[in-house]
């Protein structure tokens, strides 16, 4: 168990549609998106495995595999995104907003929970579909349209709910109706063994696998790279591009409406202000994980592995007991450190 | 357009199916919450009076929430009409006194949570004639800075009184869980409790803005050093969260907190968390406006001008947990 890697599955070296010629096995393994960040990845479990004691128990392995599909969950949709050449500043507190609409709709109507997380999943698309729509109609970049929807969604979690609640966290739904089916679904525990590993870990790798499959194996996923990489030209060709962007970030809706619920369901209340911040975490996931901040390019099993070297250093810098004033300045160069060698190992493909 | 119409049809079916097939539930929310009612008390029939609030509060925190509350409380008792604002960053927070010094205000109240770019802006508005009163940050400041009175919490203090508390419960090995690096407040406590307790203490950075990083963050150190006895942490939510990180752990660590919210109570009540240390944000509140009023209608001072008017720290465990229940459940507690 203690060997156990996350990397969902060893990074497949073959992509028939977009390789033009055939190259060498070696070469073609290293110029894909997630082998820079596979080897950063690699590089930090060593590093932690080596120096911290704690860190060697399947415990501990499953304390960072829940914080990273914490991280993760949502930077598959984030990832995604960036590959469809645009990015989603509010995901990080479009999280709090769905959690905080699934709640409040099912206490203050004291309804079975199921049906504020619906309503909750209606919102989250609603976002989306608000930031898809907005953008393709006005043209703006995403970086003004989304920071607009995440100053609103900032201001709509405080304003509604103490406007609901009258307080500015939601009350607490463990009693209702349905909220032990939708714990098991959204936030319990599997027993693996002699370890417990939180559900979300599995809905991470699921979502991941998915989300490789409509990549390399889809008409969808040759639109999300043709529209990152050249709109002009896909629209060209006749992708739907458009609509294409509008989904993505309909999907960027869906995942951070995972994530809400796993909130809501794990701590039973939600605090209006949280989740600022957030959103920079998962871009910088996608980012690590070799999603090019450009787009049209990127892995979706990358974007996984970034949010395990975010989830990874984390905790391993608490397992490791290094000095705790340090602490954001470790995440911050742990991260430095993955990135180079990721740029590193590109280099090194393209030089080859 | 087109896209929006396709997609509102079937947005609108599901919308219409959830409401018909809606299941009510059977236990706990709004219906069964319905009977809370708030105090209500008479108005004082002094002439009209404008204050101004100004904190360093972050938007969405249920601290904050409860101490609006009872300014809120004091402002309708003494027939003044209350204005609050705030902004956690410093020089913001120094304009929005300057612009409640523009409103011509009869009063300011104001957290010094950062004196230094307060003084100044806090002069110009004495000078306005403006009483100021000081509340929940800057006991050590208030009286240099000229203030009315101060009601707040001595954080040192209440650490040590934490501190002291977790001697009587036994504990060998504490852990004090920070939510945001670099506050001072909240590093004032973790410092106070580190020096009247007896045994080991040590502090833990989490990412407060995050819950589940805050629980896994506290799961992997008491993975990390199995020998941590107690956890206390600076805020009521992150109770909460240590109490699942604990069991997750399969830790027999127990929790103790700084602040209260209505959650926190329950789980005190249950046996989750074992105490509470509360300041009192409601009374911090109220007094901060009441002060007002008395010193603009009697020429009163609190404190008599010499010394802070202290709301805490007040203990909050099993044995008081009942009577404390009833008026969290109205969230001013």
């Amino acid at each position: 168990m203690t060997q156990v890697h996350p990397a969902p599955a060893p990074p497949t070296p073959r992509r028939e549609h977009t390789q033009v010629s055939r190259k060498s096995w070696s070469k073609r393994f290293f110029g894909r998106p997630e082998v820079g960040s596979l080897m950063g990845a690699v590089a930090i479990f060593v590093m932690f495995y080596a120096i911290a004691d704690p860190f060697r128990t399947p415990g501990a392995q499953s304390t960072v595999l829940y914080a990273s599909s914490t991280i993760g969950i949502v930077t598959v949709g984030v990832c995604l995104l960036m590959i469809g050449g645009e990015f989603d500043l509010s995901a990080g507190v479009g999280v709090t907003t769905s959690a905080l609409a699934a709640s409040m709709f099912a206490f203050q109507l004291s309804l079975n929970v199921w049906v504020g997380v619906v309503f909750a999943l209606l919102v989250s698309l609603g976002i989306g579909l608000f930031n898809g729509f907005v953008l393709t109609r006005t043209k703006l970049p995403s970086f003004l349209v989304t920071l607009a929807t995440f100053l609103m969604l900032q201001g709509l979690n405080l304003a509604m709910t103490k406007l609901v609640t009258g307080n500015v966290a939601t009350n607490s739904i463990s009693d209702m109706d349905g909220f032990d089916s939708a714990k098991a679904i959204f936030a319990s525990s599997v027993q693996i063994g002699s370890v417990s590993v939180k559900i979300t870990v599995f809905w991470w790798l699921l979502f991941v696998a998915v989300a490789t499959w409509v990549l390399l194996r889809t008409k969808v996923g040759n639109w999300i790279f043709a529209v990152g990489g050249k709109a002009d030209s896909a629209r060209a060709v006749g992708v739907p591009v458009n609509r294409t962007k509008i989904g993505l970030f309909m999907t960027v809706g869906f995942t951070a409406w995972f994530a809400g619920m796993h909130k809501l369901f794990a701590f039973n209340t939600v605090q209006s202000g949280e989740g600022v911040g957030q959103e920079l975490i998962f871009i910088a996931a996608a980012v690590v994980g070799g999603c090019l901040l450009t787009g049209g390019y990127g892995s979706a099993i990358g974007a996984a592995i970034g949010a395990f070297i975010f989830g990874m250093t984390g905790q391993g810098i608490v397992f490791a007991n290094w000095n705790p004033d340090w602490y954001m300045f470790f995440v911050g160069i742990t991260l430095l450190v993955a990135t180079l060698l990721n740029l590193w190992v590109r280099n090194r493909a393209a030089r080859r | 357009m087109k896209t929006r119409n396709r997609l509102l049809g079937p947005l609108a079916l599901v919308m219409a199916g959830l409401l018909a097939l809606a299941g009510c539930s059977s236990s706990g929310g709004k219906q069964a919450e319905e009977d809370a009612a708030g105090a209500g008390a008479g108005t004082a029939d002094t002439p009209r009076l404008k204050v101004a609030m100004i904190t360093h509060a972050v938007p969405g925190d249920t601290f904050w929430d409860i101490l609006r509350k009872g300014a809120q409380a004091a402002a309708a008792k003494d027939n003044i009409e209350l204005v609050y604002s705030a902004n956690p960053d410093a020089g913001k927070q120094a304009n929005l006194v300057q612009n409640a010094i523009d409103q011509n205000v009869d009063g300011i109240a104001v957290t010094l949570a950062k004196p230094d770019a307060l003084t100044d802006v806090v002069r110009k508005a004495q000078d306005a004639g403006i009483p100021v009163v000081g509340f929940n940050s800057g006991l050590n400041e208030w009286k240099e800075a000229g203030l009315l009175g101060y009601f707040g919490q001595d954080e040192t203090v209440a650490g040590e009184a934490f501190g002291r508390r977790l001697n009587e419960e036994g504990a060998k090995h504490v852990l004090c869980v920070i939510q945001e690096q670099g506050h001072v407040a909240l590093e004032a406590r973790c410092a106070g409790v580190k020096k009247a307790f007896q045994g080991k203490a040590e502090i833990l950075y989490v990412n407060g803005a995050d819950m589940p990083s805050v629980q896994s963050t506290i799961q992997a150190k008491l993975q990390q050093d199995a020998g941590i006895d107690y956890i206390a942490t600076l805020g009521a939510p992150f109770a909460l969260a240590a109490v699942q990180s604990a069991s997750d752990a399969g830790s027999a660590a127990k929790i103790a907190t700084f602040d209260t919210n209505k959650d926190l109570v329950q789980a005190i009540k249950d046996g989750d968390v074992q105490f509470a240390v509360d300041q009192q944000p409601y009374l911090q509140g109220y007094l901060a406006v009441d002060a007002i009023w008395l010193y603009q209608h009697n020429g009163n001072y609190m404190g008599g001008r010499e010394e802070p008017v202290l709301t805490g720290p007040a203990f909050i465990t099993k044995d008081n947990i009942d009577q404390i229940a009833e008026f969290a459940a109205n969230g001013t507690r």
